[in-house]
């Protein structure tokens, strides 16, 4: 009976909130306004049938008595063997390598672009993965970094007359010696403050570049960015988009594959050592400040590299592209894939960006559903969709034989 | 092996330690005990390095270490067990100790202390896979001593690793310090709060109020001091 009148209190909650979304509607050519009350109805309607829902199954499971495995956090078994199965994973992975080979034939150009526009937010979610999911930082501001790999690359273009694949590189370096730019005067800052100063950053970057019109063409943008040229040859725009979408796919795949080599390394467990606990971390003999700054340089260079690309295939870049917005974005992609997880973050990445495109159809409703989305996935995997893997069973014991 | 010459130590303006003097010779167990907020921990994080002193001079086998940054002092051979234990809590008892050897790069030989260290606390060996965050308290100080023996340390030192932990494990964590000491010869600066437990196994102590050292004997003599018995054994 408590549980019914909870969820009644939910459902009434819910027509409150939505109430201006759904049940108003403001007609602009008559000027009336319409009552669609009907609509907060089924929102009541279904929001509390799915509360009670919920709270019959919580109740249902806490009931049973949970499976102890004495590791402190219980992992469903097919997890377990979804990544440590050799004869499971495997599979999987090729057949999703093959999807994204083969998905561009299948597909028409305005498909192929949303999905480059995916794979580039890959690449900026496993980039912002080293620094807060591996080394436990924050940047509030990540977005900044991938504004300076596009815009590195428009400029060179302009004033020097590079071409993509020499400014690709220099993209990349651009964005890790900012990175070391931000690193510096937040080594020492923790929580709120680093939050606050990443943020400001973040915004002083956009700012500096909208306001000065003679180095970075201001508000107006830069237009004309030429696309990622293949050996001199003339692509049609269907041609030159499919081969921007294999570039990111190669990108991409870089990317994983670097940053998952990264979080086994020295450095890696160095990163996960200060982001548990940064006094034992320094304990242990661990040069806090270099790795640190290199958290930042390593997680800022794949912004700016994947930021090049973003200016080539967009051919247009203007500064409203690198809001605070898109930082937000980027971090929940890497909050929700589940703080230090690869597949999680990639995962979460073609979520965040594929969802809203293709729920234009709601039209309205997109940010509406999007948000419940969100608030579902934090509700069921409160670590994210894959938290962090833990070879715990595999590696560890192999090595005891040996040793 | 250790020795700490008038040494300072402020944060920000307030003086922690007021000119430190204090030494441990090669073999030896050497307590630091006083009360709440004397400056004990604050003695170790200047001989770390993560609070270095402003004054004074601290040398490790005879050279300056005071002016180092704290990895490098580790990387010279002392190893600490921090306040509070400190244990990396999302890593499993194997990681935690490997973390300890972050420093070394003899792979085989890191794995052997792994196996030596599981010897010395056998609690640990059946839980090599278990979340170091799920210990119980005074399995995380087991390994948290375990931790800092694996960068193989010259000079151990611990703040108080008695810290809330019930009387029988503490017996068995100074036991094993002590057996630490006599079969392997390591050298233990001891920090404590528990005064008679820590002058039991260490062969000298010193006692320390408000950032001065107010005494400094052999371990049995400030047992048996009039001035440690009523401050810190209660009678
Ligand atoms: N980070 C800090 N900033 C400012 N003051 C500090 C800081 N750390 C310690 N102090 C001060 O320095 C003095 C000595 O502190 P310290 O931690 O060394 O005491 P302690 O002997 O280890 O005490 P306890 O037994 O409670 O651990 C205290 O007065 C404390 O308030
Ligand atoms: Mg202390």
């Amino acid at each position: 009976m408590r549980l019914v009148g909870r969820s009644l209190l939910v459902g009434l909650w819910f027509m409150f909130l939505t109430l201006p979304l759904l049940a108003v509607r403001v007609n602009t050519i008559t000027e009336t306004v319409e009552w669609r009350w009907l609509n907060l109805v089924w929102v009541g309607l279904g929001t509390f049938i799915l509360s009670l829902a919920l709270a019959l199954w919580r109740q249902r499971s806490e009931s049973q008595p949970q499976r102890d495995d004495g590791e402190g956090d219980i992992t469903p078994r097919w997890r377990e063997r979804l990544f440590h199965d050799q004869t499971v994973y495997r599979p999987l992975l090729i057949m999703a390598l093959l999807a994204t080979l083969l998905l561009p034939w299948l597909v028409d150009i305005y498909q192929i672009n949303i999905l480059v526009l995916a794979l580039i937010f890959v690449v900026l979610g496993l980039g912002l993965n080293i620094i807060v999911g591996l080394a436990g930082l924050l940047d509030l501001g990540y977005i900044a970094f991938f504004a300076v790999g596009a815009y590195t690359y428009a400029l060179l273009n302009i004033n020097l007359d590079l071409g993509f694949w020499a400014a690709l590189p220099l993209g990349g370096l651009a964005g890790a010696f900012f990175g070391l730019l931000i690193g510096f005067p937040v080594l020492r800052l923790r929580g709120d403050y680093l939050a606050i100063v990443t943020l400001g950053f973040g915004s002083i970057v956009k700012i500096v570049i909208e306001n000065e019109d003679e180095l970075f063409y201001g508000a107006m943008g830069i237009a004309d960015i030429p696309r990622p040229g293949l050996l001199g040859l003339d692509l049609s725009l269907d041609q030159s988009t499919l081969y921007t979408y294999y570039l990111v796919v190669a990108l991409a795949l870089l990317a994983i594959f670097v940053t998952n080599r990264l979080k086994d390394s020295r450095l890696g467990r160095a990163w996960i050592a200060l982001r548990e606990d940064e006094i034992a971390a320094v304990a242990m003999g661990i040069d806090m400040a270099k790795c640190k700054l290199s958290a930042y340089a390593f997680g800022a260079f794949w912004a700016g590299l994947v930021g090049v690309l973003f200016a080539a295939r967009n051919t247009f870049i203007h500064p409203n592209s690198f809001t605070f917005a898109e930082s937000a974005l980027v971090l929940s992609m890497v909050v929700l894939g589940g703080m230090g997880s690869i597949v999680g973050v990639t995962l979460a990445a073609l979520i965040l960006v594929l969802l809203p495109e293709y729920l234009q159809g709601l039209a309205e409703y997109r940010m509406l559903v999007f948000g419940g989305v969100m608030v579902a996935m934090m509700v069921f995997r409160p670590h994210g969709l894959i938290s962090p893997s833990r070879r715990r069973y595999t590696r560890p014991q192999a090595q005891g034989e040996e040793g | 092996m250790l020795e700490l010459r008038n040494v300072s130590t402020f944060y920000g303006p307030i003086q922690a330690l007021k000119g430190i003097s204090l030494s441990v010779a090669t073999g030896e167990i050497v307590t630091l005990i006083g009360a709440n907020g004397a400056g004990k921990s604050t003695t170790l994080l200047s001989i770390s390095g993560v609070a270095p002193p402003k004054r004074g001079e601290i040398l490790f086998e005879g050279s300056p270490i005071h002016t180092l940054p704290a990895e490098k002092i580790v990387s010279l051979g002392v190893a600490q067990v921090p306040e509070g234990r400190r244990i990396f809590p999302q890593m499993s008892v194997r990681e935690n100790l490997e973390m300890g050897a972050y420093l070394r790069r003899d792979n085989a030989g890191v794995a052997r202390d792994v196996e030596k260290v599981c010897e010395l606390f056998p609690v640990l060996a059946q839980r090599r896979q278990q979340l170091g965050g799920t210990l119980s308290g005074g399995e995380q100080q087991m390994l948290a001593i375990g931790r800092a023996l694996m960068a193989r340390p010259r000079l151990l030192l611990l703040d108080e690793p008695s810290l809330g932990l019930a009387p029988l494990v503490i017996r068995q964590i100074f036991a094993t310090l002590q057996q630490l000491n006599r079969e392997e010869g390591m050298t233990i600066f001891l920090i404590e709060q528990n005064a008679h437990q820590a002058l039991k196994i260490a062969h000298r102590g010193y006692v320390i109020e408000n950032g001065v050292l107010t005494l400094s004997d052999k371990a049995q003599t400030l047992l048996d001091h009039p001035d440690v018995r009523r401050a810190y054994l209660g009678g």
